[in-house]
């Protein structure tokens, strides 16, 4: 139990010299600490057995008082996993699998000798860069909410307690009242991450002004986000085991470090469903109940779980509150824009070099974020949009990459910052069909309650399946964007509320591609199979005649070795299967 | 899809016994498919008795949630992720080849009870675009080509374990498999 300040300070003291590689990066003392990826990306790559391994041929050789094998949350470079990374030096080891182990025991762990075939190679220029410090990935990058993923163990608290865990309720508990902490994060400039950008202190404020005998602290981690991945990296590891652990502890229970402050945390599990992420939705689903959202006010700042006042924060703007208070509001708010202060955690997919999680500062423009930290566009292609905000958000064009990220700034570009989803499409994407999927997924998870929401949706998927099957008319389009304008106007909540925004967005920014579907009966992206025509690059093909013996129906035609092939237009059902199995990607659809 | 036995039921009250508290419907709900592998008709109506709610209340919740299944499963669920990630990475493609090989649509089970097909939101492994899970097997970054040897390893390992069964496979069969 610990039960005054001083007590917690024996445990960071002693724990921190346990991580004294990590934290210090002592270099002398001829010790490593292996840390393996556990993050959902490096679990899904089989990161697990490479950890077991390490443990394992670390034993066999005698060498556990040189090296521990740890698990760690998300490094954020989902794409290179499983990720290894050997500290004091921090060399990154990337896509390691099962058989390099018996090469980073012997030849590192042992013989202080990097193995330079798994460490990181940029795809710009092919440079090697041997430490997590030199790779650009993590250059512009500034962790507040993520400082811990990749340093600690998420299931031991006293690693947690090594880098200040805790301390930020100590001196809350010490040093401030109510009011004074209100205060603190009202000028720190910390809004909502969970996607509206509500300032955090005012709700805050809201909250602590109703009387009442109880009152709840909800912390939404319902992401639901298609492509979006950042909470749940934030909440790491077990989270069982982290309850647990703090109320063995005491820092959970009833008087907390030795105060008269009780506080208790109980989980809650949802079980699939977009709309959970909308507050009251996410209060009806904590008690058992459909997650349908109630129109506001009251606000569950007034009454929301049990029907008590409760303050419900997304997981990322709690992990920033004790670095506030640590820190202080000024250095918060000495980051970011002049209306939205610190740092963004975004998800960063699709079409991109980097894949992983990634937090900047907000005003960082979204081409140093695709182009620096993520690495740019895969295989020479072009890009052609980034979709920020999930199925909330819009789909942003070329000409406004320049835009510094903040609230704002992406309304004001028909965009939204959303919980911090961010896809990138290059030129293989249709944006009509973009529309349609996200569209389908608002239409699927809309709760049924409200009307514009329920029909508009569905609607408006009827009217993107026919553009995209070939059978649209230029009013569909205009019928689109009022339509749009009712659904945006007209529903109960939030998800209803942003469901028209990746049309209207489309519409706007590639109305050209809308009206190739429509007029010309063609999908320039070569996406919507109706629309599409295949045709050989006489250049490209080499004549191996695989295409042929692809095609089910005889429509391709020629001799082998003697290029090029022909696929003819009236014979071709368009099904693909000679643009799948062409070796050279002489194929060409659109 | 009669599940009459009594230890089914003696295993639905523990769990009632450990989760009933103020809304822990869901909870409670997650424990039992947990179990079986899909919420019957029965079930439904059973924990709805145990708990004194309407069986409207359970059925409602059932239905609404997506991780919820009233139909059983094969011994293998794939799940084709149709996140924004690998969606734009051609997961689409990838869903219709599964249909093709397995001649069966989203959420149906082939005929004999190995692969039950579902499209899932997001698993959080957008780094490993496009994605599919096979059980619990996470295959990331695959191309439509590669759809059929990942399924011919699945019948492959269902034979070593001799459980392939010749017959057309009943619901219930399924059932037992899962628990299995």
């Amino acid at each position: 139990m610990i039960t005054n300040i001083e007590a917690l300070n024996d445990i960071r003291q002693k724990a921190k010299r346990q991580m004294s590689l990590r934290l210090d990066h002592k270099q002398d003392l001829q010790k490593y600490d292996v840390l393996v990826c556990a993050g959902t990306g490096c679990i899904s790559s089989e990161s697990e057995k490479v950890r077991e391994k390490l443990a394992k041929v670390i034993k066999e050789k005698n060498l556990e008082d040189r090296a521990r094998v740890l698990r760690t949350g998300c490094f954020g470079f989902c794409k290179l996993g499983p990720i290894v990374v050997v500290y004091p030096d921090k060399t990154f080891y990337c896509q390691v699998s099962e058989k390099d182990v018996d090469k980073i025991v012997e030849q590192h762990l042992d013989g202080g000798q990097v193995v330079q075939e798994i460490l990181y190679k940029s795809p710009v220029d092919d440079k090697i860069q041997e430490t997590m410090d030199n790779i650009t990935f993590f250059e512009h990058q500034r962790r507040i909410a993520l400082k811990n993923c990749g340093i600690i163990d998420p299931e031991k608290i006293e690693e947690y307690i090594a880098v200040d865990g805790y301390f930020a309720l100590a001196k809350v508990l010490n040093e401030y009242k109510p009011e004074e902490v209100i205060e603190i994060i009202s000028a720190s400039g910390l809004r909502g991450r969970g996607g509206a950008g509500f300032p955090t202190g005012t709700k805050w404020k809201f909250t602590y002004s109703v009387n009442s005998d109880q009152k709840y602290v909800v912390c939404n981690a319902d992401e639901g986000d298609p492509g979006a991945f950042m909470d749940r990296s934030i909440l790491e590891g077990d989270l069982e085991v982290a309850i647990e652990q703090a109320r063995k502890y005491g820092l959970l229970g009833k008087n907390i470090l030795g105060t008269n402050f009780n506080f208790d945390v109980e989980l809650r599990l949802g079980a699939g469903a977009f709309v959970c992420g909308e507050e009251t939705a996410l209060l009806r689903s904590a008690v058992g109940k459909r997650g349908e959202p109630r129109p506001r006010p009251p606000f569950p700042a007034v009454s929301g779980l049990w029907d008590k006042p409760t303050l419900v924060n997304n997981v990322e703007t709690f992990a920033n509150v004790p670095k506030i208070i640590l820190n202080s509001p000024e250095w918060y708010a000495a980051l970011g824009t002049e209306k939205s202060k610190g740092t963004k955690v975004f998800a960063l997919a699709g079409q991109i070099n980097n894949t992983g999680l990634i937090e900047v500062p907000m005003g960082t423009t979204l081409r140093t974020i695709i182009y620096d930290v993520g690495g740019g566009i895969p295989g020479g292609k072009k890009f052609k949009a980034v979709q920020t905000g999930g199925p909330s958000g819009g789909c942003i064009p070329e000409q406004h990459l320049d835009t510094p990220i903040d609230y704002e700034s992406l309304n004001s570009i028909g965009s939204m910052m959303g919980s911090g989803g961010m896809i990138v499409m290059d030129e293989s994407n249709c944006m009509v069909d973009i529309a349609k999927f996200y569209v389908e997924f608002s239409q699927d998870e809309s709760c049924g309650k409200c009307t514009p929401c329920r029909i508009g949706t569905r609607r408006m998927l009827e009217l993107l399946r026919k553009i995209t099957n070939g059978e649209g008319a230029l009013e569909d389009l205009d019928e689109l964007v009022e339509l749009g304008q009712d659904i945006k106007e007209g529903s109960l909540c939030g998800l209803g509320q942003t469901a028209p925004n990746p049309v209207l967005s489309t519409l706007q920014y590639f109305k050209d591609e809308y009206i190739a579907h429509v007029k010309d009966k063609r999908c320039p992206a070569g996406v919507c199979e109706k629309l599409r025509r295949h045709r050989v690059i006489p250049e490209k093909c080499i004549a191996c005649g695989l295409c042929a013996k692809a095609c089910g129906v005889e429509a391709v035609q020629g001799e082998i070795k003697k290029p090029p092939y022909k696929i003819l237009d009236e014979k071709c059902i368009n099904c693909g299967a000679c643009f799948e199995k062409c070796p050279v990607g002489a194929i060409e659809r659109g | 899809m009669q599940l009459k036995e009594k230890p089914v039921y003696k295993e639905i009250d523990a769990v009632i016994e450990k989760y009933n508290k103020p809304g822990g419907l869901i909870r409670i709900l997650q424990k039992v498919q947990d179990m079986y592998g899909y919420l019957s008709e029965d079930v439904q109506i059973y924990i709805a008795d145990r708990l004194k709610l309407p069986i409207s209340e359970v059925n409602g919740v059932v239905t609404f949630y997506s991780l919820f299944s009233t139909k059983p499963k094969g011994k293998y669920t794939i799940g084709v992720c149709l996140g924004t990630a690998c969606y734009v990475k051609g997961a689409n493609d990838i869903l219709k080849k599964i249909k093709d090989e397995l001649k069966i649509n989203e959420d149906e089970t082939t005929e004999d009870g190995l692969f039950t097909l579902r499209a899932t939101r997001c698993i959080g492994a957008c780094g490993l675009a496009p994605v599919i899970t096979v059980g619990d097997d996470v295959h990331g970054r695959i191309n439509p080509g590669e759809v059929p040897k990942i399924l011919s390893k699945y019948r492959e390992k269902d034979v070593d374990t001799n459980i392939k069964n010749k017959d057309k496979v009943s619901c219930f069969r399924v059932a037992e498999y899962i628990k299995e």
